[in-house]
């Protein structure tokens, strides 16, 4: 009998931007039609550039990914946003195929990559769990046999055979998460599915996942609930741009990526692909730093965000927007160029801008950064989780007593008196 | 930079070998069919379509009903329009009878066509968060729309009776129209699916090409109205052939089909394989495009 109940072997994705993009059969027509043209047009003027969409803009989602996987580990994939995690588990999952190298699975792979995918709002709680399960490969039999168990575990006895639009989110993600989480593969592959839900819901998902791993499944864990990685997993594999950056014993690796976040406050971003954007302006680097004068970004110190852009050309009536939210996708702030002013309606080509707030109100947590930049109103680039920030805990109140972000996200001076 | 840091040394070590269940390899160019897999699949096959069922009728009056009214209220304006106002055939008593019964496999076939094209498409969110064959989307269309064929195919059996029309022995041969009629169906399913994937417009092609499809196909007239030169042709829409075999089989009408029939088989087994290529070889960057 093998040891291994997964081998990845230098596994590569390349997406090509243009190639995969769907057309339009007008296009397609209408570049048949003008290819006598283009030809003519080429011969006579031979070093004339080809327009820039025709240039091949390859990415490596992916590139050279090894690692192995022993039978009955927890094994967890970490990385910043764009680092290809989603990218690995989509291959493992066989949504699409690698480019180059490969992975050998020595069982059967379940995947729960988003919780409730295929549920039909118009069906009842019951059938969405046969639907679902069988999505998930699971027989008829199988889904017959468990259903009483997933119900109970999804605590929604009582309204199982309602369509689910009537569910309250909770329920939904109870339900959606039990059906996957009775599924008994070999190998369990699971994406942030954590992300979404509240403490409860979390906490059960992280029991039943564990509880499967003493099972003697692998399970394959992609999470930025660093907390969990370490509490779940005995091995971590950290990528960054694709790229395997370091993998080891999870708390090793998991110190190494907090480290990694923390000390870089000026985070690049020219080399981001997940963006948005017509692509006439770039932001390179956004920096998240406390306001001169200040130690710390806790609650009640002011933050300074300094964005530095790259165009070809002065920028006419620049907006720059960086937004705030917290690490369950709630915004928080909206830093505006427009709705505050400042800016002149002319920045030079290149340059930095910075973005000097007020005292922080919310409670001491994780959060992430979007940034945009639009230039004229038409957007020019935009990136998602730019940078990542820690706010830090602070005595505001002066009794030492500081609500904590599972609570509430604010904080507000108040008093209570009697009468 | 790789650091990897295991704690044993990777062996061979000396007893066999586990062979992996699944290789993960790039694949390029065209991709056999997993039949296995989409047996294994079968379940989900059913629950994709009663799905369909369900969101179709749920939320309507009439509900399972309008599979009955449809072909019926066709009918009659057939019957109104190109018998009595147009004079097609307007000699012929059971002209209504005939058109029922061409339309039951025309609409399932119309059906796939339409449903199917964007079966893909619409399921994005599932295509790119969930494995499974994606032959089953365009073929749950297919399997959806037999439903509404056989309900549809009890009130014929009706008219039939009430008509006093008696099937020869010729209608033990109408399951093989009815696989041709699925075969087309599925062929027409998977193309379009597929190349909806690709170029978005294609699904604003549809109601134009269903039209089209049929005004060729011998719904709302006979074959005998088309010249004998043009048969061969007018045979290779699928759609032709198997109407043709619906009404010889059932209701004894016409001869039996021949040149039409032929031209029909050869380019529904055409259209299928050439689908199920195509389908495959796509498959693989279906989440890719999506």
């Amino acid at each position: 009998m093998g040891d291994y109940s997964l081998r990845v072997m230098d596994l590569g994705k390349r997406y090509s931007l243009n190639g995969n993009a769907a057309y339009q059969l007008r296009d397609v027509m209408v570049s048949a039609v003008s290819y006598p043209f283009r030809l003519v047009k080429r011969a006579l003027a031979p070093s004339g550039t080809g327009s820039a969409k025709k240039r091949n803009q390859d990415v490596w989602a992916l590139k050279n990914i090894s690692f192995d996987v022993k039978k009955g580990e927890v094994i967890g994939i970490i990385g910043k946003n764009g680092a290809g995690k989603s990218t690995l588990l989509k291959i493992l999952s066989r949504i699409t195929d690698p480019t180059e190298g490969g992975a050998d699975l020595y069982g059967r792979v379940g995947s729960l990559l988003e919780v409730g995918t295929g549920f039909h709002q118009d069906m009842s709680g019951r059938d969405n769990v046969y639907m679902n399960g069988a999505l998930l490969g699971m027989r008829k039999s199988e889904i017959d046999n468990k259903i009483d168990e997933i119900i109970a575990f999804a605590e929604v006895e009582d309204f199982i055979d309602i369509p689910v639009k009537r569910y309250s989110s909770g329920m939904y993600m109870r339900l959606a998460f039990a059906v996957a989480a009775h599924l008994e593969p070999e190998i369990l592959v699971v994406d942030e599915v954590l992300a979404v839900g509240d403490a409860a819901f979390q906490k059960k998902c992280l029991g039943k996942m564990g509880e499967v791993a003493k099972h003697g499944r692998t399970v394959l864990f992609v999470s930025h609930n660093m907390a969990a990685v370490q509490a779940l997993c005995q091995r971590a594999v950290m990528l960054e741009r694709g790229r395997v950056l370091e993998q080891g014993p999870a708390h090793q690796i998991v110190q190494r990526y907090l480290r990694d976040m923390n000390t870089s406050k000026t985070t690049a971003l020219q080399d981001r692909h997940d963006r948005e954007g017509d692509g006439s302006a770039r932001l390179t680097s956004i920096r998240i730093e406390p306001a001169p004068g200040e130690q710390l970004i806790r609650t009640g110190s002011r933050l300074q965000i300094m964005v530095e852009y790259r165009s070809d050309r002065a920028i006419m009536f620049p907006n720059f927007s960086a937004t705030v939210y917290d690490m369950n996708n709630n915004g928080i702030y909206l830093f505006d160029s427009d709705a505050t002013g400042g800016l002149p309606d002319q920045v030079p080509a290149t340059g930095t801008v910075t973005c000097l707030s007020e005292a922080l109100n919310i409670t001491p947590g994780r959060c992430y950064v979007n940034v945009a930049l639009r230039r004229g109103g038409a957007l020019a680039d935009s990136v998602e989780y730019a940078a990542y920030f820690d706010v830090e805990p602070n005595d505001v109140y002066g009794t030492g007593r500081i609500p904590d972000r599972s609570t509430a996200l604010c904080v507000l001076q108040h008093k209570w008196t009697l009468g | 930079m790789t650091t990897t840091l295991s704690d044993t040394p990777v062996i061979n070590t000396p007893q066999a070998e586990e062979q992996p269940l699944q290789r993960l390899r790039p694949r390029a160019g065209w991709v056999p069919i997993d039949f296995r897999e989409l047996w294994h699949y079968r379940e989900l096959l059913g629950f994709f379509a009663a799905r369909e069922l369900r969101v179709r009728y749920k939320q309507t009056i009439l509900g399972v009903a309008w599979a009955l009214v449809q072909p019926l209220l066709t009918m009659v304006v057939f019957t109104l329009m190109f018998q009595k106002i147009l004079g097609v055939q307007k000699d012929d008593p059971l002209y209504f009878v005939k058109t029922f019964c061409a339309l039951l496999p025309w609409q399932l076939f119309a059906y796939a066509l339409t449903q199917s094209s964007n079966s893909l498409v619409a399921s994005e969110r599932l295509l790119t968060k969930i494995y499974f064959p994606r032959l089953i989307l365009p073929l749950s269309s297919v399997i959806s729309g037999l439903v509404d064929f056989s309900i549809a195919f009890v009130i014929l059996i009706l008219m039939m009776w009430i008509k006093g029309i008696q099937p020869g022995l010729a209608v033990l041969t109408l399951p093989l129209f009815l696989l041709l009629a699925l075969m087309a169906a599925m062929a027409v399913g998977l193309w379009l699916s597929a190349l909806n994937v690709q170029f978005r417009d294609v699904r604003h092609t549809i109601p134009f090409l269903t039209q089209f499809w049929f005004f060729i196909t011998p719904v709302a007239y006979a074959t005998t109205q088309v010249p004998e030169s043009w048969k061969i042709w007018y045979g290779l829409n699928p759609m032709a052939g198997v109407v043709e075999g619906f009404r010889w089989a059932l209701l004894g009408t016409s001869e039996p089909p021949g040149m039409i029939l032929a031209a029909s088989v050869a380019a529904t087994i055409a259209l299928l394989v050439s689908g199920l290529f195509y389908f495959r070889r796509l498959e693989k960057s279906f989440a890719d495009i999506l």
